[in-house]
């Protein structure tokens, strides 16, 4: 991006030394602004329907904020909203959500396809559950349902029970679609829905010039769970919390953390510190069962090989899994956190779990030598992954890609470090990045950060055993029923085992969410396969897709 | 011939059996336990249903969260394998035992449909989690098929969320049982058919729909006021 250079020139307008100057912000965009809201963790700016190009490019271009993190849109009583959260990678503390109103009858909005190319996902399914419509977006279609749906079901007035007609119609005759058309000499072929390569339900249309691909389509939402839906109908205090383990589930407990964080900012819950080292320990143990998992499937997919490798990986899956069932009671969906700290502390015998643990943590550096001389260094390996799938930086960022995709094109951008939460700004740790931006460092990023989890999770265990007996508070304060404030919005995020996973939640005076939306990392990082993969062979797309580690839970909620 | 015809005499019937020319590298444990009868007596079926029980090819079918747990279930520590179940296929043609692991909501529904139609008689299902039994959490979203016996019939249910490995073998070795001893799942009701959309009732939806699906396309109509 040739925008880049005068950026580091100038300094970017807002910013201050200590945090963002929203005044300067608002001069900056002029007229274009018509009021300002108070967001709890930033401020909303509002403007109008047609003016959303323009804000949103003045306030890439100028103010630096070069990441859109998450689009949410809503309904009230009297309008549609389309809110823009937007961010900087250089610091995600720096955060600004741009506020669309459109009116009820007519809710079309400009898009902003062309100002950040996430935008195009995260506006279709703005359309799809919510039906605000966008003007000048390419490809204005339902994502997450099928397209015969009837309605909106995240608007206000959707009528859950009216019958739905579903067609097959992608698959109605595959032979006939597998064969070349007579006029042209590509070929369409469908990878999925069900394929051993797609890690679940993800059905890619993919059209092949001989082996390579010419065009690739990822269609989602075989596994739209109405998570967002379900979360609004449940009370903050205790209903929520199991949900998140499901979005991610190979590395779940993680994912608990992000509605905590949400949660107790927007009700201004305190958590005790003997609980956030306990929450940082369990949250990276998970983060390393995720990444044995990536890393097993990936050999998978790349090997084809169900021998060694991925039961290697799978093995010590199970350990972590197994240190994680002593410590919560369960082995993938934990429920462990706790608005306000954890449910409960390490099991009876307390030296039996951390020696378990240690344990662990000592065969480690082993292991992963094993592993670099069975997977990285192995030649086959390298052929099939060095130079493929390649996402350059500037590309990443124009899709919002975050987590070890972002870190294996060089982005330097971790949420535990930039936008600090839990224990982890008191440890020694550091944020792995490489610059290869192909497969080969995606898997490299991964491997390392098994490393630096253990040795988050080894400083941990020393705090854990030396914290005196009476200062082991688990638990701070909290009321039975948790009511916010009305019309308080908040949208964080925290680092989970594939990226930026961020909550949005409005209250409206209840015990429950008015809009719970969440800003998954997959998602994301997915709209940045046809990027990857148009023009390589068909045997790199699926390495690309396994290398970027989706979980389709978590892509469509 | 005299003397071919002592040796009989002194031949237990186990190596007559035999014949010359083999030997004791050939006597497997199995033929002892047969003993002295060189042939076994049981009925075809008897014997095709234990052959079918005791050698399963299991569909290489991943969901939700549940097929996390359904994969541990296959690779080490437990192993499927060891109970004669556990080589996954990746195509359903190849395959006949599908074990359903985890949500399925109104737009995978139809393929699932399809997959488990694909999979050669005699099939059978295993239903993991509880998003096979009722919908599980997901229960009361609006996109989300209430269990998996709206769509396919389901031989065994293993209930939890995720079961744990240990039950998902336990609910296989049951399904083993139950196949060796020649029983089959009871007929379940199914609302949820694949049809024909020129099949359909003609009621408001089906006309709203009319100019964007053909006649003869398959549909999946969901009534969910009708579901469990
Ligand atoms: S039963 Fe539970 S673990 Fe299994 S798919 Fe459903 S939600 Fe996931």
């Amino acid at each position: 991006m040739s925008l880049e250079e005068p950026r580091d020139a100038k300094p970017e307008i807002g910013v201050t030394d200590d945090g963002l100057d929203y005044d300067a912000l608002a001069a900056l965009l002029g007229d274009t602004l018509l009021d300002r809201e108070d967001h709890v963790t930033t401020e909303g700016f509002v403007v109008r329907p047609d003016d959303v190009q323009d804000a949103l490019r003045t306030l890439k271009q100028e103010a630096g904020f070069d990441h859109c993190s998450c689009v949410t849109a809503q309904e009230y009583q009297d309008r549609y909203e389309s809110i823009y959260h937007l961010k900087k990678y250089d610091d995600p503390t720096h955060e600004l959500s741009v506020v669309v109103p459109t009116s009820r009858d007519d809710p079309v909005s400009q898009s902003a396809n062309d100002v950040y190319r996430t935008a195009d996902w995260h506006e279709r399914e703005a359309y799809d559950l919510v039906g605000i419509e966008y003007e000048d977006h390419p490809d204005m279609r339902r994502i997450l349902l099928p397209e015969t749906w009837q309605g909106h079901p995240l608007g206000r007035d959707y009528d859950q029970t009216q019958p739905q007609v579903v067609t097959l119609r992608e698959h109605a005759n595959p032979l006939q679609e597998d064969h070349m058309a007579d006029d042209t000499d590509t070929m369409f072929i469908n990878v999925g829905p069900h394929h051993p390569a797609t890690h679940g339900v993800l059905h890619l249309k993919t059209v092949l010039d001989g082996e390579q691909v010419a065009d690739v389509e990822p269609d989602i939402g075989y596994l739209h769970r109405c998570e967002e839906q379900l979360c609004q109908q449940c009370t903050y205090r205790h209903q929520i919390m199991p949900y998140p383990d499901r979005w991610d589930y190979t590395a779940n407990l993680i994912n608990e953390w992000s509605y905590a964080r949400a949660a107790e900012t927007l009700a201004d819950i305190d958590v005790p510190e003997y609980a956030q080292v306990l929450r940082t320990m369990s949250a990276e143990l998970s983060r390393m069962a995720g990444h044995f998992l990536a890393l097993g499937t990936f050999a998978l997919d790349v090997y084809g090989e169900f021998t060694a490798i991925f039961q290697y990986a799978f093995r010590d899956r199970e350990i972590a899994q197994d240190i994680l069932e002593d410590l919560t009671g369960q082995r993938m969906m934990h429920n462990y956190f706790r608005l306000g700290g954890v449910v409960w502390d390490l099991p009876n015998p307390r030296e039996e779990f951390f020696e378990k643990t240690r344990d662990f943590l000592d065969d480690l550096p082993a292991k992963l030598d094993e592993y670099h001389d069975m997977i990285t260094s192995n030649e086959i390996f390298q052929v099939r992954c060095v130079n493929t799938g390649v996402l350059e930086p500037d590309v990443a960022k124009e899709y919002g890609a975050t987590g070890p995709v972002a870190r294996g094109s060089g982005i330097d951008y971790d949420l535990r470090r930039d936008d600090p939460y839990g224990y982890y700004p008191e440890l020694d740790w550091d944020v792995v990045t490489e610059d290869g931006c192909d497969n080969y460092a995606r898997v490299l990023v991964r491997m390392q950060e098994v490393e630096e989890s253990a040795k988050i999770v080894e400083q941990c265990l020393d705090l854990l055993e030396d914290w005196p007996e009476d200062e082991r508070t688990l638990q701070s304060n909290v009321p039975r029923t948790i009511k916010p404030e009305p019309d308080t919005e908040i949208y964080s995020a925290i680092e989970n085992a594939k990226g930026e996973l961020g909550i949005y939640i409005r209250s409206d005076g209840t015990d429950k969410p008015a809009r719970f939306k969440i800003r998954s990392p997959s998602f994301s990082n997915l709209q940045a396969l046809p990027e990857m993969s148009n023009g390589e062979y068909v045997a790199d797309l699926i390495a690309t897709l396994g290398s970027l580690d989706i979980i389709l839970g978590e892509v469509d909620r | 011939m005299s003397s071919n015809d002592k040796t009989t005499d002194t031949l237990s019937t186990q190596d007559a059996r035999m014949g010359q020319g083999a030997d004791d590298r050939f006597n497997s444990p199995l033929r002892e336990a047969f003993g002295s009868t060189p042939f076994i007596l049981t009925k075809f079926d008897k014997f095709m249903n234990w052959v079918r029980g005791s050698s399963m090819f299991m569909l290489q079918f991943g969901i939700a969260c549940c097929s996390i747990e359904m994969i541990h279930t296959y690779a080490i520590k437990h192993d499927l394998d060891r109970f004669g179940a556990g080589v996954p296929r990746s195509s359903p043609r190849q395959a006949d035992v599908m074990i359903v692991p985890g949500t399925i909501v109104s737009k995978f529904a139809p393929r699932m449909k399809r997959v488990y139609d694909q999979m050669p008689e005699p099939k059978f299902v295993v239903g993991m989690g509880s998003c096979t039994i009722s919908g599980g959490p997901f229960q009361e979203g609006y996109n989300v098929i209430k269990g998996a016996e709206e769509v396919i019939p389901v031989d065994i249910h293993v209930p939890g969320c995720p079961p744990r490995p240990e039950a998902l073998i336990y609910g296989v070795a049951k399904l083993q049982e139950r196949v060796a001893n020649g029983e089959s799942a009871p007929v379940t009701v199914k609302p949820y058919e694949m049809e024909q959309f020129g099949d359909l009732e003609q009621d408001e939806i089906v006309q709203k729909l009319a100019d964007q699906i053909d006649e003869d396309d398959l549909v999946m109509r969901y009534n969910w006021t009708d579901s469990p």
